[in-house]
């Protein structure tokens, strides 16, 4: 069974996260095609998203102090970004942003245990044109350059502050190399493991060494922390690895001076950007991540897109349009074939339900129930995903935040069910067509038709939907079919 | 059977205490003595314990010269005896509750604990050990397998995570396994009261519970909703627990008091799963060791006292593994890198305390066997997998050859 708007429906949980009735009919009148492009192009549209925090008619946030304060407060920083997902206008953005923050996964509390929770905020989340000094979060870096060039956004995360404390290279240097990040790189960034071998990781660790952090202080009054390459501590020798660094197959970095010696890191993540593999690993958790975990990648769509990666220079976008389009993506075997991460659940259920009167911050802690904290992913290889996420305290917590969404939406929820409350059957597809959840079969279908008569005979009475319909959307959105996106 | 001080080295002064019976007849008495009321506590030291900071060859000059600025002073160390090598060896100074275990013949600290050709990956190494199947590490876990083993129907709370996220090592074919990070907030709400909270509750259930076998996937998910309804009640009990000690606020005492509580209530739970994160210590170790080691040490402490004081001492087994060791010698940021081989602990009234295994010499030189990775990394001496078929076979008991798939006895190895 498919139900009205699937189509676009299905586009937008996986492209974004979900849609509410606004939304819907606002990307119906594009077409399924116009918003592919909306999406994707999403430069054109004009984003103001952050300016509505806090206003009348948006999901609510509380902050953590006496003023919302995201680019120095972690927990407004987590409300903030939730706020975007639901309420954005370019939600792929937001998409790719989480994808990324998953795929270069840095932990907000190893930074805060350096540098202090201030500082910490800002290196994982703040936006530039709201900090004196300038400073841009990485997160924030990865919400920019997201759909961009996917060398680009690896040279950026070598540099990134953030991950130089959270892999160490601040400590990576010519007399003691520090394998962290260069480990990582190669397992997890890009080529995964069984592609290098471990005289190439500790190649890779001498590759960035003085890779390195200063205080600056652009503005005397505000100092941040930023890259610095430190050439002193460089390590100038030679280096080889098991595969090509070069496009002549060439496997060494050449022996370079000390103030030359930042090209080695760019030369070696040049050379595992374009390695066959990475091409073909990316594209693998792209298909995760946007088309199926239940069904198994085609050949056809890994290689044709791996070759795209490569044939267009790792341009991100143009991978991306190419997926959305694809007949892989589309296919109605691939519906629901997803478990929501928490963060999708909560922006989407908030969507599809309704957030008058609901405050972010009480998702942030349910979230942690769920088993995911935005910022905070629980170590280098981000979150365990698909079924990972599904165990009984985890489906606890979903159940029981469909239960609070609900019981702040009664009211609401009433009003919207009161048009079809001539029958629970259409009571109950009202509530199904507006939640999109994966389709119930018969029993679970005529379980909920009968949780509404199970109280008492049907009058579509206000009472008795004020006591059965946020009953019911607690059921549907706590259920396992609504687990799936 | 006389004792020798060998012996005693290898078999720990608890040997003194099982009196004269051989091990295939220990076997047979585990065995008759059923395990209904043991149980099993698996503590992971997630990212990667330095096993050299844990167990400390403080007579090895390499130690000092290849850690200048981390090692264990020898002064520090809490000296345990030395190992059927003739090592001396003493605990992280953090670990004064584990040492008194120990001098009680309840601690059993296995050295260089490992496989061969060991990954350097957490990720990889982390399935590995939760597998024990490094050919395959993939595959179910371990405990999951031995779960597949119980008689059904398998009681929902035969397993307890007490982690998020289902760790590989309890993944199985047919019993889910429910994660219960905290007793107390494991509970059912409602929106509405009275009697339409019991409907809500009534009705969830039903729903999670239709056949959903042509969509594995949903039958996946409702399995999960339904360990959450089947254990609530249960768990409900737990969070009412009393202990009998006091707790240290931490995570790992949080968990343990819940693995008390549930053992306490008799709940039925056959293994835990518990973890304390935080060993990647690629920097600044000095720092970060030794609060990992007491934050460890007090909630054992308390653990220890409380199943003392409630008579349960003798059914609880701990034990402790990470997914490897670390670097022999220290690198640039005060830290050490990703290793091999590592240790293990097993402790609990029914063990047969000491050290078991030989320490690795640190000595760089290319001719020393106990180092492999040009001398860089312990290699290890001890498969994992001994371990767990003394774990299976002894208390849990299980069959180790198949549910390992192969045979890893040792019966050197007679911890419990």
């Amino acid at each position: 069974m498919v139900y009205r708007d699937e189509v676009l429906r299905h586009l937008l949980r996986r492209a974004g996260f979900g849609a509410s009735d606004a939304e819907l009919e606002y990307y119906s009148r594009l077409g399924r095609r116009g918003t592919v492009e909306t999406l994707v192009d999403f430069e054109q549209i004009h984003d103001d998203v952050d300016a509505f925090v806090g206003a009348p008619g948006y999901v609510g946030v509380k902050a953590a102090g006496a003023v919302f304060s995201p680019n120095t407060v972690i927990g407004d920083a987590r409300q903030r970004w939730l706020f975007r997902m639901i309420h954005t206008a370019r939600p792929l953005q937001e998409k790719m942003t989480l994808f990324w923050h998953n795929h270069f996964a840095t932990a907000y509390s190893k930074i805060a245990g350096a540098y202090g929770a201030a500082d910490a905020t800002r290196l994982m989340a703040a936006r530039a044109a709201e900090d004196p000094a300038g400073q841009e979060g990485q997160v924030e870096t990865i919400r920019r350059l997201c759909l961009g060039n996917f060398r680009d956004l690896m040279v950026a995360m070598a540099k990134d502050p953030a991950m130089l404390i959270w892999l160490d290279g601040r400590y990576n240097t010519k007399a003691r190399p520090q394998e962290n990040f260069g480990r990582e790189l190669l397992e997890l960034f890009s080529m995964g493991v069984g592609f290098y071998t471990e005289p190439d990781v500790y190649a890779a660790a001498r590759v960035f060494t003085g890779w390195n952090l200063a205080r600056t202080a652009a503005n005397p009054s505000y100092p941040r922390y930023e890259f610095a390459y430190n050439a002193s501590l460089h390590d100038t020798a030679a280096k080889t690895f098991s595969f090509a660094i070069y496009p002549d197959g060439g496997r060494t970095i050449p022996a370079r001076s000390a103030d030359g010696g930042l090209q080695d890191g760019l030369d070696l993540i040049a050379a595992v950007a374009a390695h066959p593999q990475t091409a073909r690993r990316l594209v693998s958790r792209f298909w995760s991540f946007f088309v199926s975990e239940v069904n198994p990648p085609t050949e056809r769509f890994v290689s044709g897109l791996a070759r795209d990666v490569l044939a267009r220079g790792f341009d991100l976008r143009a991978v991306m349009r190419r997926l959305l389009q694809s007949p892989e993506f589309r296919s109605e075997e691939n519906y629901h074939t997803k478990y929501s991460w928490p963060a999708e659940f909560v922006a989407r259920s908030l969507k599809e339900v309704g957030w008058e009167g609901f405050t972010l911050n009480n998702a942030v802690s349910q979230m942690a129930s769920m088993g995911q904290v935005l910022y905070e992913p629980p170590d280098v290889a981000g979150w365990e995903q698909g079924p990972g996420w599904i165990s009984s305290g985890g489906m606890l917590a979903r159940m029981n935040f469909a239960a609070q969404l609900s019981r702040a939406q009664a009211a609401a929820l009433v009003k919207a069910a009161r048009p079809h409350a001539s029958s629970p059957g259409a009571v109950l597809s009202h509530e199904i067509g507006r939640l999109s959840p994966a389709p119930f079969g018969r029993e679970a279908y005529d379980d909920l038709l009968a949780y509404l008569t199970a109280s008492g005979a049907w009058t579509g009475s206000d009472a008795q939907l004020a006591m059965k319909v946020p009953g019911l959307v607690r059921l549907i959105v706590g259920s396992g079919e609504y687990v799936f996106v | 059977m006389a004792m020798t001080r060998r012996d005693f080295l290898r078999h720990g002064a608890g040997a003194f205490t099982v009196g004269l019976a051989g091990p295939a007849v220990l076997a047979d008495l585990a065995r008759a003595q059923g395990s209904g009321r043991r149980a099993l506590v698996v503590c992971f030291f997630a990212g990667g314990n330095d096993a050299l900071s844990t167990l400390v060859p403080y007579t090895d000059p390499y130690y000092y010269s290849r850690r200048p600025s981390i090692a264990v002073a020898a002064g520090d160390a809490l000296q345990v005896g030395s190992d059927s090598s003739g090592v001396s060896l003493g605990l992280h100074p953090g670990l004064p509750a584990l040492r008194a275990i120990f001098n009680e013949g309840r601690l059993a600290i296995v050295q260089r604990t490992g496989y061969a050709n060991s990954t350097r990956s957490h990720f990889l190494g982390t399935d590995v050990w939760g597998s024990a199947n490094p050919a395959s590490p993939q595959s179910h876990g371990w405990l999951g397998r031995y779960l597949d083993t119980l008689p059904q129907p398998v009681d929902p709370l035969a397993a307890w995570d007490a982690v998020r996220e289902i760790p590989r090592a309890l993944t199985s074919d047919h019993v889910p396994v429910p994660a219960i990070p905290s007793a107390s907030g494991y509970a059912f709400s409602a929106v509405n009261g009275g009697a339409e909270a019991a409907r809500e509750r009534v009705f969830a259930e039903r729903l999670a519970s239709r056949d959903a076998s042509d969509r594995p996937h949903l039958a996946f998910v409702n399995a999960g909703i339904d360990a959450a309804m089947n254990t609530l009640d249960k768990v409900a009990l737990v969070a009412k627990y009393a202990p009998a000690a006091v707790y240290p606020s931490t995570a790992t005492g949080t968990t343990l008091k819940t693995v008390a509580g549930a053992l306490v209530q008799g709940v039925g739970t056959r293994v835990f799963w518990v973890q304390l994160g935080g060993f990647d210590t690629h920097a600044a170790q000095a720092a970060t060791y030794p609060r990992l080691m007491t934050e460890f040490n007090n909630a054992v402490a308390a653990f220890y006292a409380d199943l003392r004081a409630q008579g349960l001492w003798g059914d609880v087994l701990l034990m402790t593994f990470s997914e490897f060791g670390r670097r022999a010698y220290e690198n640039g940021s005060a830290g050490t890198d990703h290793g091999a081989a590592g240790l293990m602990f097993a402790a609990g009234g029914g063990v047969r305390g000491g050290l078991y295994g030989t320490a690795a010499s640190l000595n760089p030189a290319p001719d020393n066997p106990a180092l492999e990775n040009s001398g860089g990394d312990v290699g290890y001496e001890t498969d994992f997998r001994s371990v767990y078929a003394r774990v299976i076979d002894h208390w849990l008991g299980g069959d180790s050859v198949s549910i390992l798939q192969g045979d890893f006895r040792r019966p050197g190895l007679a911890f419990v």
